[in-house]
């Protein structure tokens, strides 16, 4: 098996918050250039899942894997897996005392080391990328909620992560800031890039994902591609969940 | 769409009924309630005074004080005025306030970080100190310490001594005292050449972490570098010499002093310690993962993204905690430690019996020093204040 | 198939990471085990296991442990003062009454009803100053004669009771509209909030009989009570602006809305969710009380601190400053310690169903 070809692989994870048993025997592989959309009912395990991508949350059994480097309790380690990983936040969590331009340079400059100019260019690229260049002096409480979505997506990318994790990314958003966010995920997916996204956006979801993964009670349930998910779902709770939420 | 009536709306006569009033009535009777009360208690006061035989005004301040005072910072004895003996007991209070403030900050910070430490026992140990010593009144601390721990102590000649060059008897804590020679002057000047030097480098050079480093150091230490080569060390020291029944040289810290400082900075840091957990805490949990999300080690996420933020909700607390042991430092007057209280309000007060202008005059500093906290506080809470839509 | 959840409590594990996690953790370990090894031990040896505590006099008292006999010996005056031995039952009995008084309150029923809070803030007040002053069938004991523990005591629940309804006249005056009102009442909670605690009760000892006219007497109690109630007013107003502020102004609109006076809106709708507000800061200047009333001393009364300072420096008796400080230290921190403990229980119970718990999906 090639494993520089697998960005994420979870092997028989299972994860306890006290008694609460939250992650079960997960297994799953994600493969680089892959689009995962993960979603379920609410407490079925899915935020949990992706956090413990980046180590956000331990895993207490099992084998997590990404990029090929298995993730311990060695700070070391993990602080490297971070870097090649990016999250976006569902409350964004853009630090309010630094410009929009200082939340994106903040980390290349005092991780990777880069020099405070080249740092700013790149701020600047991904910026416009995400087309919000002009805010760049901007302090995020003088910002949207789409707008802060927006620079959080490009303070990530300002890292050139190899996978991206987005935890709920739209949830707190006013509907009519929901679609320019969006716009930026497909974008962002059509370049190429290794995403897992727990969403409920499933209109996202037919569009951009390779996989939907349906969880319940901290089980995988089922997962296929959106097509098949979508029309023809395998599993009853999968029904069950589809039918409530594609009601309109 | 509606035309503008060119006279207005129509204007209500005023009447007994009316609430506006009825209010300015209310507060025209408040305030000659209050200053009708004002009056007649210094009325009184002036009658009760005036019987007894006590002067009025303030002309004593230029009389002699005729009493010593043991600790004083500034040239003071029997014959200097109460107006000096003021000033003797102010700049003792500013003194004991100012280390006191320092010494707090210090230990209530280490002990603030300790009570969120990874580690158990530490955390323990943090917990235990503020609850102790938030719990038990200042003043019993300071006669503890004051009367059973620094009276208690054996004479100079059985001193505790310290690297024999400080020594702890109950004369007091000696140590050694800095004698500035020639050139004195121009150390300081360069010292703060250099800070002023350093922090101009430290803005200039913002292009990198860890690039800053080494020209800010260079910058601080040139100037007095280059000061102490063309000059020589200009600081001497005279270190406490036990001879016959007492210490010379060194400079002498009473006991009174001692105690005091002790007692109120380790009563302080008790607080700042809760107000610096709390600051801490109060920094939304997402702030941090965010920035271990991006890969940051740990100590800059406390430096750069927790710590920035968290001494948004610190400071103003912590000024306050600072106003506080300003004013607690009059419990001096219990130990006859000289400060404003037991100089002015104890003694001049006793000797003189001009109750009304002492206290008044002792109250006033102390007001004077809360207010000129406060607008400095509300000065910074301006300035820091997150910019928001 | 589920995996097995791991045990509930591993020490082990917990040690592992709590105290061995890395060097640095390890360094801190033996750091916080030596400083237990150097205070515990030798504290209980001073305290228990060398101490005297049985004896009635100085010679009782030799060995290198603490002699708790100069605490026996002194126990009636710590506790009472210079209260006479006689009527000595007096102070108990109202002490015995003031928790009869405050029981209805362990009940919520009870804690709404308005006679309870009478009971307790007006009938036991002037039942207790009958009791522990005398007239009326009862042999007079002067203020002068009452100190210890029973004049902290009094101090502070004196000062508790009038620095409520100060405090929430203050804090309403401070945001009302009315100019004069509003500058009056904030004049008055900086300038008390700004002077050190001890200047205050020399103004009331000192100054305040120069204000009264010529042959009004006030009782030197009363004149430290009144200068502790003041100040008391002024930080309870804060604290109270505090939780006024946090009260949604639609609340106020709503009760306006429905016709209520401004002492209405006030009574029923804006001070019952204010004060629940702020009732962990409003225990922590009942806190602060207690712990000032031991200045009185300052001023010539023999409060707790003030009773056991006589007894350190009486010479028959020197030498056994330490054992007297840690009783007075002992008895303050279980009050002090006692109430925050019970304001942190309060600040849960009144935080249940405001907490929204963690999204765990």
């Amino acid at each position: 098996m090639n494993d520089v070809q697998e960005a994420v692989r979870f092997e028989r994870v299972n994860k306890w918050f006290g008694r609460l048993h939250v992650l079960r025997d997960i297994d799953l592989s994600v493969r680089a250039g892959e689009r995962i959309v993960i979603c379920g009912p609410s407490g079925s395990g899915k935020s949990t899942l992706i956090r413990c991508v980046n180590r956000l949350e331990k895993h207490q059994q099992g084998r997590l894997l990404v990029n090929g480097v298995e993730l311990t309790d060695d700070r070391k380690r993990t602080e490297r897996i971070r870097r090649e990983v990016g999250m976006v936040f569902q409350h964004f969590e853009l630090f309010p005392h630094l410009t929009v331009l200082e939340n994106c340079t903040l980390a290349p400059i005092h991780v990777r080391g880069m020099g405070r100019a080249e740092a700013e260019a790149l701020a600047m690229e991904y910026l416009a990328r995400v087309r919000i260049p002009d805010k760049a002096h901007s302090y995020p409480g003088q910002l949207s909620g789409g707008q802060q979505q927006r620079v959080a997506i490009a303070r990530a990318l300002c890292m050139q992560p190899k996978i991206m994790l987005f935890d709920e990314p739209t949830s707190a958003l006013d509907p009519e800031m929901i679609k320019e966010v969006l716009d930026v995920m497909v974008e962002l997916a059509a370049s190429g890039m290794t995403m897992l996204c727990v969403t409920h956006e499933m209109g996202f979801a037919r569009e951009v994902a390779d996989r939907v993964v349906f969880m319940d009670e901290g089980r995988i349930v089922e997962a296929a591609d959106p097509e098949t998910f979508f029309s023809a779902p395998q599993s009853e709770r999968a029904r069950q969940f589809l039918g409530q939420i594609l009601r309109r | 769409m509606a035309a503008l009536d060119p006279i207005g709306p129509p204007r209500r006569a005023s009447s007994w009924r009316s609430p506006r009033l009825r209010a300015w009535l209310l507060q025209a009777a408040l305030l000659a309630a209050v200053l009708g009360a004002v009056a007649l208690m210094f009325g009184n006061a002036l009658d009760n005074l005036a019987r007894q035989g006590i002067a009025s005004g303030f002309g004593f301040l230029s009389q002699p004080a005729g009493f010593g005072i043991e600790t004083t910072l500034i040239e003071y004895s029997e014959t200097s005025s109460y107006g000096r003996a003021f000033l003797v007991g102010l700049l003792n209070t500013l003194l004991v306030s100012a280390i006191g403030i320092v010494l707090a900050t210090v230990l209530g910070f280490v002990i603030g970080v300790a009570r969120l430490s990874p580690n158990a026992l530490i955390r323990g140990w943090a917990y235990a100190y503020v609850e102790l010593i938030r719990n038990v009144p200042l003043l019993l601390q300071i006669f503890f310490w004051y009367f059973a721990v620094l009276r208690p102590l054996p004479g100079p000649r059985e001193a505790i001594s310290l690297f024999d060059v400080a020594f702890l008897s109950n004369r007091g804590l000696q140590l050694p005292k800095p004698l500035p020679e020639d050139g004195f002057g121009w150390l300081v000047a360069a010292l703060a050449l250099g800070v002023v030097a350093a922090l101009l480098v430290a803005r200039w050079r913002r292009d990198g972490a860890g690039r800053r480093w080494p020209w800010t150091l260079a910058a601080l230490l040139l100037p007095p570098a280059a000061v102490v080569l063309a000059v020589g060390w200009p600081l001497a020291w005279s270190v406490p010499e036990l001879s016959r029944f007492n210490f010379h040289g060194g400079m002498t810290l009473t006991p009174e002093f001692v105690a005091l400082v002790l007692a109120l900075s380790l009563y302080t840091a008790s607080f700042i310690a809760e107000i610096v957990r709390a600051g801490l805490q109060s920094v939304r949990r997402g702030q941090r993962e965010a920035a271990l999300a991006l890969g940051l080690p740990p100590r800059l996420v406390l430096r750069k993204v927790v710590l920035p933020q968290a001494m948004r909700v610190i400071v103003p607390p912590l000024t306050n905690q600072y106003l506080n042991l300003t004013k607690n430092s009059s419990l001096a007057a219990a130990i006859a430690y000289p400060d404003l209280v037991s100089v002015f309000a104890g003694t001049v007060l006793n000797q003189t019996g001009q109750a009304v202008e002492v206290i008044s005059i002792t109250m006033a500093v102390y007001l004077a020093i809360s207010l000129a906290i406060a607008a400095l506080m509300a000065w910074y809470n301006r300035r820091q204040a997150l910019v928001e839509r | 198939m589920d995996a097995m959840p791991p045990r509930r409590f591993d020490l082990l594990a917990w040690a592992r990471t709590q105290l061995f996690s890395g060097p640095l953790n390890i360094a801190l370990t033996l750091l916080g085990l030596w400083l237990l090894w150097l205070t515990v031990p030798p504290l209980i040896d001073w305290a228990l296991l060398k101490a005297q505590f049985v004896g009635s006099s100085r010679e009782d008292c030799g060995g290198e442990g603490a002699c708790w006999v100069f605490v026996r010996v002194h126990l009636p005056q710590f506790l009472y003062g210079f209260y006479p031995e006689e009527q000595r039952w007096r102070v108990n009995l109202g002490v015995l009454l003031l928790a009869l008084f405050a029981l209805p309150l362990a009940w919520r029923r009870l804690r709404e009803n308005v006679w309870v809070w009478v009971g307790l803030l007006v009938v036991y007040p002037l039942l207790a100053w009958w009791l522990f002053h005398g007239g009326l069938g009862l042999p007079e004991v002067e203020t002068s004669r009452w100190g210890g523990l029973f004049l902290t005591l009094v101090v502070a629940g004196a000062s508790m009771s009038a620095a409520l309804p100060l405090g929430i006249l203050l804090a309403l005056g401070r945001r009302s509209s009315l100019p004069a009102v509003k500058a009056v009442c904030t004049v008055f909670i900086e300038f008390w909030r700004g002077v050190p605690h001890i200047t205050v009760l020399f103004m009331a000892s000192v100054m305040l009989p120069l204000f009264l006219p010529a042959g009004v007497d006030l009782d030197k109690l009363l004149r430290a009570l009144i200068g502790v109630a003041v100040f008391a007013g002024a930080y309870m107003a804060e604290v109270i602006r505090g939780g006024l502020q946090g009260v949604p102004a639609g609340q106020l609109e709503a009760a306006k809305a429905l016709g209520l006076s401004y002492w209405q809106q006030m009574r029923l709708v804006v001070l019952p969710q204010a004060l629940r507000l702020v009732i962990p800061g409003i225990v922590n200047v009942f806190i602060a009380l207690f712990k000032d009333t031991s200045l009185v001393l300052i001023i010539g009364l023999f409060d707790l601190l003030g009773m056991v300072q006589a007894a350190v420096t009486n010479p028959q008796w020197l030498g056994y400053a330490v054992e007297g400080y840690v009783f007075a230290a002992l008895v303050f921190w279980l009050f002090c310690y006692g109430m925050s403990v019970l304001s942190r229980r309060l600040e849960r119970r009144l935080n249940v169903g405001r907490h929204v718990p963690e999204d765990l999906a």
